[in-house]
C-alpha cells in the first residue's frame, strides 16, 4: 500500500512523500485530531541548530494525536476503536530503565516521522484505548497530559512524604497540566503556581494559589517543586525554586532549554535537594492518563479551556495555517482536525 | 454496502514495448495493482472488493491477491468486459448475483493504475455518491484546454477556471448506475466510455470530489518514473 506522509523538508516547507507500510503486521490508524507541540513548532520555525535540522529533516511533524483504528491484521483492535498512539518506540527490553529514557528508543517527530500521515502504521502494543465519550479535542493532546502524569509519577517515587505545598513554576500548557494532575492525584496538597503573566495565571482557577514571580510573599515556602518554564528563563525559575524550597525537597525539571543552565549548587548541597529530569512518557503513563481522565470529569472541564483554535486540514496550505495560528498563541493548544 | 471495483482491464498499449499490462509493473517492490487494492482493502468503509481484469490475467491477479493481502475482507477477481462500460456491467452483475442490493448500495470504481489515492478521496466519494447519486474525482485544470474538431485548427478555448481534469474514483449508487447504463443505446455504449459523462448527458447530477495532483494515472513510461520518485519521497509537492 502506498501511504502519503506530509514531511517538513526544511523550515516552513511541507512536501508529500510516499511510503509503503506493511499491512500484514501493523495496525493502521486514521488520525482524527492532532495537536501542535512546541517542539514541532521549533522545527517548523527552524529554531533548532543547523546540525539538528540537517540530521532530522525531512520528517513528518506531530506526536500528539487521537486516531481511529482503520485496519488491524493482528486482531487486537476492532475497526472504529478510538486510540491514542504512543510516539515513543522502544527497540529493546530493559527491566530498570523506563522506555522513554532508553537511548535506543525512537520518538515520532524527532528523527522519525510523526503523525501527519494518511495512515499511521504502528505496533498494537503502542496503542492505548480512549474511554468512551472522551472529547477527542482533549484526547488529541493526551500525550502532553501523559508527560505530566509521568513527571508526577517520578515525583511520587523521588520525594519525601511531606507534601503539604507543591510549587509549579510556569504558566504555560505544561505548567497548567502538571498542576492540574497534581491537584487530581494529591487533593490534600496545596498546589501553588508561579508565573509571569497575570492573564495566564488567572486560568489556573483549580490551584490553591497563583503568584507572579516578582511578587512572592516572603514567608512562602514549598516542600517540592516542578520547573515547567524551559528556555533561557528556566535558570531564573530554578534559582527561585532553590530559594523557596524547604530542605530535602525535590525539584522536577521539565522545561527544555537549548542552552546549558547554571544552577546554584551551593544551596542544592546545603538544603540537600533532589533534582530529577523528566521527559516524554511511555505506555503506562498513557494508560494512567486515560484512567485519570475517565475518573475526573472536573479535570476534563479544566482541560477544555486549553483547546484553542481548531483548524480543519484538507490541504498542505491548511497545515501551514495551523502552524501560523499556533505561533501567535501564548496559551492553550492548537488542534488540527485531520481531513487531509 | 460499499463495493470497490478495481478496473484493471487495460492492456497497456501506451506503455511502449512493455508486454506486461501497466497495472502489473512493479513499483516499490510490488505490482501497481497490489498497492491500489491494498489501499481499498484497509479502508473501513469498503465492505468488499472486486478486481476486474483481462481474462488471461485473472489467475495471475488472484495469485497476487492471495500472496499480498491478509485475511479480513473478501477480494474477488473476475473478468472485465470488452469496453469500460462492459467492465462496469460485469461488476454490477457480479454484485447482484452474489449480494443483496438495495438503494443505498454504493459502487466505487477506481483505476488499477492509480495507486496513490487517499483515505479522504475514498471517503468523500462515498459520502457524495450517497448524497448526490454519483461522484467524480477531479482536480482544477492547470494547463489551458484547447478544443479542436479536426485536430488542426482550434475551434474553441474554454475558460480554464471552469475546467477540471478527471481522475478516479468515480462512485455511484449501484442501482442508479445500472439504470443509467440501461438507458444507453448500443451506439451510445460504444461512444460514451465515461460513466460520469453518461450521468451528465442523462441530466443526472455528478458531484465533484477534490482529487490530488499526485493521484496520477500510470499510463506512460514517464508516469512510472514520476511514481517511483514519489515513492522515494523526493521533490514532490502538493
Amino acid at each position: 500500500m502506498i501511504n502519503q506522509v506530509y514531511r517538513l523538508t526544511s523550515p516552513g516547507v511541507i512536501d508529500v512523500a510516499c511510503t509503503t507500510p506493511d499491512i500484514t503486521g501493523s495496525v493502521l490508524l486514521r488520525p482524527l485530531y492532532m495537536s501542535i507541540c512546541k517542539a514541532d513548532q521549533r522545527y517548523y520555525q527552524g529554531n533548532r541548530s543547523k546540525q539538528a535540522l540537517k540530521s532530522k529533516l525531512p520528517m513528518a511533524l506531530i506526536h500528539e494525536c487521537v486516531a481511529k483504528v482503520e485496519f488491524d491484521p493482528t486482531g487486537t483492535f476492532k475497526p472504529g476503536e478510538i486510540v491514542v498512539p504512543v510516539p515513543n518506540t522502544p527497540t529493546e527490553d530493559d527491566d530498570v530503565i523506563a522506555e522513554n529514557y532508553r537511548l535506543s528508543s525512537y520518538f515520532c517527530s524527532s528523527g522519525h516521522d510523526g503523525f501527519l500521515r494518511d495512515y499511521v502504521d504502528i505496533s498494537p502494543d503502542r496503542l492505548v484505548r480512549v474511554p468512551e465519550n472522551t472529547d477527542l479535542k482533549i484526547a488529541a493532546f493526551a500525550e502532553l497530559i501523559s508527560v505530566a502524569v509521568h513527571a508526577v509519577s517520578r515525583f511520587d517515587a523521588f520525594s519525601h512524604s511531606r507534601r503539604d505545598v507543591i510549587g509549579v513554576w510556569g504558566d504555560g500548557n505544561v505548567g497548567f497540566i502538571t498542576s492540574l494532575v497534581l491537584k487530581m492525584l494529591y487533593p490534600q496538597s496545596k498546589v501553588y503556581v508561579f508565573g509571569t503573566v497575570y492573564q495566564k495565571l488567572s486560568c489556573f482557577s483549580f490551584a490553591d494559589g497563583t503568584f507572579h514571580v516578582d511578587r512572592v510573599p516572603d514567608d512562602l515556602y514549598i516542600d517540592h517543586a516542578f520547573e515547567c518554564v524551559g528556555g533561557e528563563a528556566s535558570r531564573y525559575a530554578i534559582s527561585q525554586i532553590i530559594d523557596r524550597i524547604s530542605p530535602e525537597g525535590s525539584i522536577g525539571l521539565m522545561g527544555v532549554s537549548e542552552s546549558p543552565v547554571s544552577i546554584n549548587t551551593r544551596m542544592v548541597l546545603e538544603k540537600g535537594l533532589r533534582l530529577y529530569g523528566s521527559s516524554r512518557s511511555g505506555v503506562k503513563d498513557f494508560e494512567k492518563t486515560m484512567e485519570i481522565l475517565s475518573q475526573n470529569p472536573q479535570a476534563i472541564n479544566y482541560l477544555e479551556t486549553l483547546v484553542g483554535d481548531v483548524v480543519t486540514v484538507r490541504t498542505v496550505a491548511d497545515i501551514h495555517k495551523a502552524f501560523a495560528s499556533d505561533i501567535s498563541r501564548s496559551f492553550g493548544k492548537t488542534i488540527i482536525k485531520w481531513e487531509k | 454496502m460499499v463495493f470497490a471495483a478495481v478496473l484493471a482491464g487495460g492492456i497497456g498499449s501506451r506503455m511502449g514495448n512493455i508486454d506486461t499490462p501497466k497495472q502489473y509493473l512493479e513499483l516499490g517492490g510490488k505490482p501497481v495493482i497490489v498497492h491500489t487494492v491494498e489501499k481499498l482493502f484497509v479502508n473501513d468503509r469498503i465492505d468488499e472488493i472486486i478486481v476486474l481484469c483481462p481474462k488471461s490475467w485473472v489467475a495471475h491477479t488472484k495469485a497476487l491477491v492471495e500472496a499480498n493481502l491478509p485475511a479480513g475482507k473478501k477480494v474477488s477477481v473476475i473478468e472485465g468486459g470488452e469496453t469500460r462500460n462492459g467492465t462496469l456491467e460485469n461488476a454490477i452483475k457480479f454484485i447482484e448475483q452474489n449480494y443483496d442490493v438495495d438503494d443505498d448500495t454504493v459502487i466505487l470504481t477506481h483505476d488499477a493504475v492509480r495507486p496513490f489515492l487517499t483515505h479522504r478521496i475514498i471517503g468523500d466519494n462515498i459520502d457524495a455518491a450517497l448524497e448526490y447519486g454519483a461522484a467524480d474525482t477531479v482536480i482544477p485544470a492547470t494547463d489551458t484546454i484547447v478544443e479542436s474538431g479536426d485536430g488542426k485548427i482550434i475551434s474553441s478555448i474554454p475558460n480554464r477556471n471552469s475546467m477540471y481534469q478527471g481522475q478516479t474514483p468515480q462512485t455511484f449508487r449501484l442501482k442508479l448506475l445500472e439504470q443509467v447504463l440501461g438507458e444507453l443505446t448500443e451506439e451510445e455504449k460504444g461512444t460514451l466510455t465515461d460513466a460520469c459523462k453518461i450521468f451528465t448527458i442523462k441530466n443526472r447530477p455528478v458531484y465533484m470530489v477534490e482529487g490530488e495532483l499526485f493521484n496520477i494515472k500510470i499510463t506512460y513510461p514517464y508516469d512510472m518514473k514520476v511514481a517511483a520518485t514519489l515513492l522515494k519521497g523526493k521533490d514532490s509537492d502538493d
